[in-house]
């Protein structure tokens, strides 16, 4: 009974009359009418339209889809500009009909429309930028997902720490404690391995502290995050000044982790080398978001550590130790965060330098956010970062037409699009950011 | 009978708990003066340990401990009280100085740097009373300085209205990026938290582009990515007269703390604040339109942490700005509010201090070779200390007063064995 009226609340007044509960429930489903998707795709195919359409460039645009070290080798794809941009722009044009069709119909918008839609516009926007020019396909992605390590990590931290009911801001202060820890630790001993155990270990301080204070001290789990981030930072930096760079061949030169060639899968043909011949840190990424994608639902684990996130008191009350679950799954998201750290001096750069992770942990919370606290959707909001940064960069080689700081706006414009835009009004974890106090 | 049906209905909806925010403030607010001050001592304590940790000079020393223990102890309280000395006498009041008026010195140049810390934090404080997390500081500073700036070189007005005019584009722009976050928040419930990160890169990047293009910010004839020096009748003129670098910033920042307090406290809009910032499902229900709450709250806090910008390019750096402009000090003003309890004086009072440190931190750096990042550990550790005031206490042996929220035991609870 509860149900019905909790239901009527929100759906049609001829909704109230029903009986049935699930007729009710669909009728709820069917009364929202969202147009924010299909706007979101006008403005982006309005952009297409003038930039592929009207300033379209006349030339070829030629993309190589192997390097030379490829065993299968693909000959590459030569596009006529005006005419991919024409087709494309005509296709987006199609698809947000389609959108705009299903919101009259009061139907969402699905995922994987949204999905074919950015790559074809990312496609356009590659022949268009590229036009005389050559565009190596395989290093496009390599950067990218060079770029989106991190942020993978700091976001599957951000997902299990939120989850269980602990906002995590301190995402930003765990990759650098990881970064700088495993630095220096990965130097004295001359072992990546020891390096990439102690950052998990100090993505772990940083937790234990964050936890003891939001959990036992009850203080607002933002502002620890804020200030563990600010604390990191100036613990790494001052050590970083003082003692990493007067010893730094002692100190700050780790061994790297050598990129691990796995065979039959690398020979695929773009995304074999992109995704199969990477350093082990990758490898690691892959695991954990399947187990955290898979356990997160269907585990003990994952039901217990969801129940204290949305509704700790009933969890309390079926015999779950609320505080004891949230601290460790608070610990856990700090050292699987902390191995994102570690790949920005085992991984790509080789050396600890002062604020080395530069927001990249706002980026990973601007993830888990726009991900919907989801594994595999946060999974493609931090690959969509990292594509978008490494696009610059590569633009910048080839010289695009574009000033290159409108391409490093890129993609942050369009996650503010996005969120305006397909997430809308996002729904955290009920309980995340609130202190439990028994009784 | 409506009056009925409209308290069964309050009754009806599920009390909403107190804002995240709400239940934050209130516990930094049970902690007194005695627990502020010794969490700074105990950061400074933190501080000096770790002075003392890199110190060659006491490594050197400890080699041989064994045979004279004094000679390591020495050296760590040379080390360690020859750092704070010279952070207070950059900070505070410089005693090497022959008279009183330059050894006050360094106490203005802790004013300087408090008053966009200041501003910044009021900017800041503001947002949080309305449940909204602006961390979008460096954004809404650097357009502010840019618009700001922009009038400031490019303009020729009459003195005292070349100055009104470019801090009145400097507040416009701060305001604009910060209304943006609200009306977004407002019309979609895009969380505020994504759009204000994402508007940081937004505008340091348009203002990098700006800067590197003639015509636009950039100084003419030059290649460099710098404005030129701001219209002399746009700065903002000396206080103290020239020996001293003080600048009117002072004074705007202080009529913006009392301006803050008074709209917060003393007026309805204020009052239409609060309520969103303690429970917008309420204020919702009393009917308070919620969504023009954010988006006033963010059009005034982009326009004070603005005012940080501006009083940046107009006062601090009057000879022409890059893209650094901002100095941190969109990220210093969260810390500066959280010290200050989101409370306008308490913001003032936090960005003194951390003003004192930042001018003393460089005197530090300067005098003792020790970097400057200690500042951010120290200014860390104290919000952190004052946010749990059991933990102080418990440091210190203090009592609890009653009526407090005791820490939870975080183990496993033992199982009494039940009497059969």
């Amino acid at each position: 009974m509860s149900v019905t009226t909790n239901n009527s609340r929100n759906a049609s007044p001829a909704a109230s009359g029903a009986s049935k509960p699930s007729q009710v429930i669909v009728r709820e489903k069917d009364a929202i009418r969202s147009w924010k998707a299909p706007i979101s795709f006008a403005i982006f195919a309005a952009l297409a339209v003038v930039l592929f359409w009207v300033l379209g460039r006349d030339a070829v645009s030629n993309f190589r889809l192997s390097t030379d070290t490829d065993v299968i080798q693909l000959d590459s794809v030569d596009l006529p500009t005006q005419l991919t941009g024409v087709v494309i722009s005509l296709a987006l044009i199609l698809i947000t009909a389609y959108s705009f069709w299903l919101s009259v119909g009061k139907r969402p918008t699905p995922i994987w429309v949204v999905t074919v839609y950015g790559v074809l516009f990312m496609v356009g926007f590659l022949t268009w930028a590229g036009a005389g020019e050559s565009i190596l396909v395989p290093g496009l992605l390599l950067g990218a997902v060079g770029l989106s390590i991190p942020l993978i990590f700091g976001a599957m931290g951000g997902i299990i720490s939120e989850r269980v009911g602990v906002v995590n801001i301190a995402i930003e202060g765990q990759l650098l404690a990881g970064a700088f820890v495993s630095a220096v630790v990965a130097s004295v001993t001359g072992n990546a391995y020891v390096g990439l155990i102690a950052a998990m270990a100090a993505g772990m301080l940083v937790s234990f502290v964050l936890a003891t204070f939001s959990i036992k001290y009850l203080v607002d789990q933002v502002i620890v995050g804020v200030v563990l981030n600010v604390l990191v930072l100036g613990l790494t930096s001052f050590f970083y000044s003082s003692i990493l760079t007067e010893n730094s061949s002692l100190l700050n030169s780790p061994p790297r982790f050598d990129r691990i060639e796995i065979p039959l899968l690398s020979q695929i043909p773009i995304v074999g080398p992109v995704l199969f011949r990477q350093t082990l840190i990758v490898y690691l990424m892959y695991i954990i978001v399947a187990v955290v994608a898979y356990a997160l639902v269907k585990t003990k684990w994952g039901l217990r550590l969801r129940s204290v996130g949305e509704h700790p008191q009933a969890a309390d009350t079926v015999g779950i130790n609320v505080y004891m679950t949230r601290f460790w799954n608070v610990s856990l998201a700090g050292a699987i965060a902390g191995i994102g750290g570690a790949y920005f001096t085992l991984g790509s750069v080789g050396s600890f330098q002062k604020d080395m992770t530069a927001g990249a942990g706002f980026i990973a919370l601007a993830a888990v956010i726009f991900g919907r606290w989801d594994p595999i959707r946060a999974l493609l909001a931090a690959l969509l970062f990292g594509f978008a940064t490494n696009l610059q960069s590569v633009l910048a080689i080839i010289g695009s037409p574009v000033p290159s700081e409108f391409m490093l706006m890129l993609p942050y414009v369009v996650t503010i699009i996005a969120v305006a835009g397909f997430v809308g009004k996002v729904r955290g974890p009920a309980a995340s950011g609130k202190p439990y106090i028994k009784g | 009978m409506s009056d009925n049906k409209l308290t069964a209905e309050v009754a009806e909806t599920k009390p909403a708990p107190p804002s995240r925010w709400n239940v934050a403030l209130n516990e930094i607010l049970s902690g007194s003066i005695i627990i502020s001050i010794l969490s700074v001592v105990l950061a400074l304590v933190v501080g000096a340990i770790l002075i003392v940790l890199v110190d060659p000079k006491v490594a050197t020393a400890s080699g041989y401990f064994f045979a004279r223990p004094l000679d390591t102890l020495r050296s760590m309280w040379d080390s360690a009280s020859g750092a704070y000395s010279s952070l207070f006498q950059g900070a505070i009041y410089n005693f090497r100085r022959p008279d009183f008026a330059s050894g006050i010195r360094p106490f203005t140049e802790t004013l300087n740097f408090a008053a966009p810390l200041i501003v910044a934090g009021l900017g800041v404080a503001l947002a949080f009373r309305v449940g909204l997390f602006n961390i979008g500081g460096r954004g809404q500073m650097l357009i502010a300085a840019a618009c700001a700036g922009y009038v400031g070189f490019a303009f020729d007005l009459p003195p005292v209205l070349h100055l009104v005019v470019a801090i009145a584009a400097g507040l416009a722009g701060g305001a604009l990026w910060g209304g943006i976050v609200g009306l977004l928040k407002a019309r979609t419930g895009a969380h505020e938290v994504i759009v204000t990160i994402m508007l940081n890169y937004v505008a340091f990047y348009l203002v990098s582009y700006m800067l590197r293009t003639p015509g636009l910010l950039q100084a003419p004839g030059s290649n460099n990515p710098k404005t030129a020096p701001i219209n002399p009748n746009a700065i903002l003129p000396d206080l103290l007269g020239t020996t001293y670098n003080l600048n009117f910033g002072l004074i705007i920042v202080i009529a913006l703390t009392v301006l803050v307090w008074w709209i917060l406290s003393r007026s309805s809009l204020g009052f239409q604040f609060r309520a969103v910032g303690e429970n917008p499902n309420a204020a919702r229900v009393a009917g308070i339109r919620v969504d023009r709450m954010y988006i006033y709250a963010m059009l005034i806090s982009g326009g004070l942490v603005g005012m940080a910008g501006i009083i940046q390019v107009l006062g601090t750096v009057p000879s022409g700005f890059s893209s650094g402009i901002d100095a941190g000090i969109g990220f210093d003003a969260i810390t500066v509010a959280l010290l200050g309890r989101a409370r306008p004086w308490g913001v003032f009072f936090a960005g003194l201090l951390f003003g004192a440190f930042k001018a003393g931190g460089f005197a530090m750096q300067a005098a003792e070779g020790i970097p400057i990042d200690i500042v951010l550990v120290v200014q860390s550790l104290i919000v952190l200390f004052i946010a749990a005031p059991p933990l102080v206490r418990a440091l210190f042996r203090l009592p609890t007063p009653v009526g407090e929220h005791k820490p939870v035991p975080l183990r496993k609870p033992k199982l009494k064995a039940v009497a059969r």
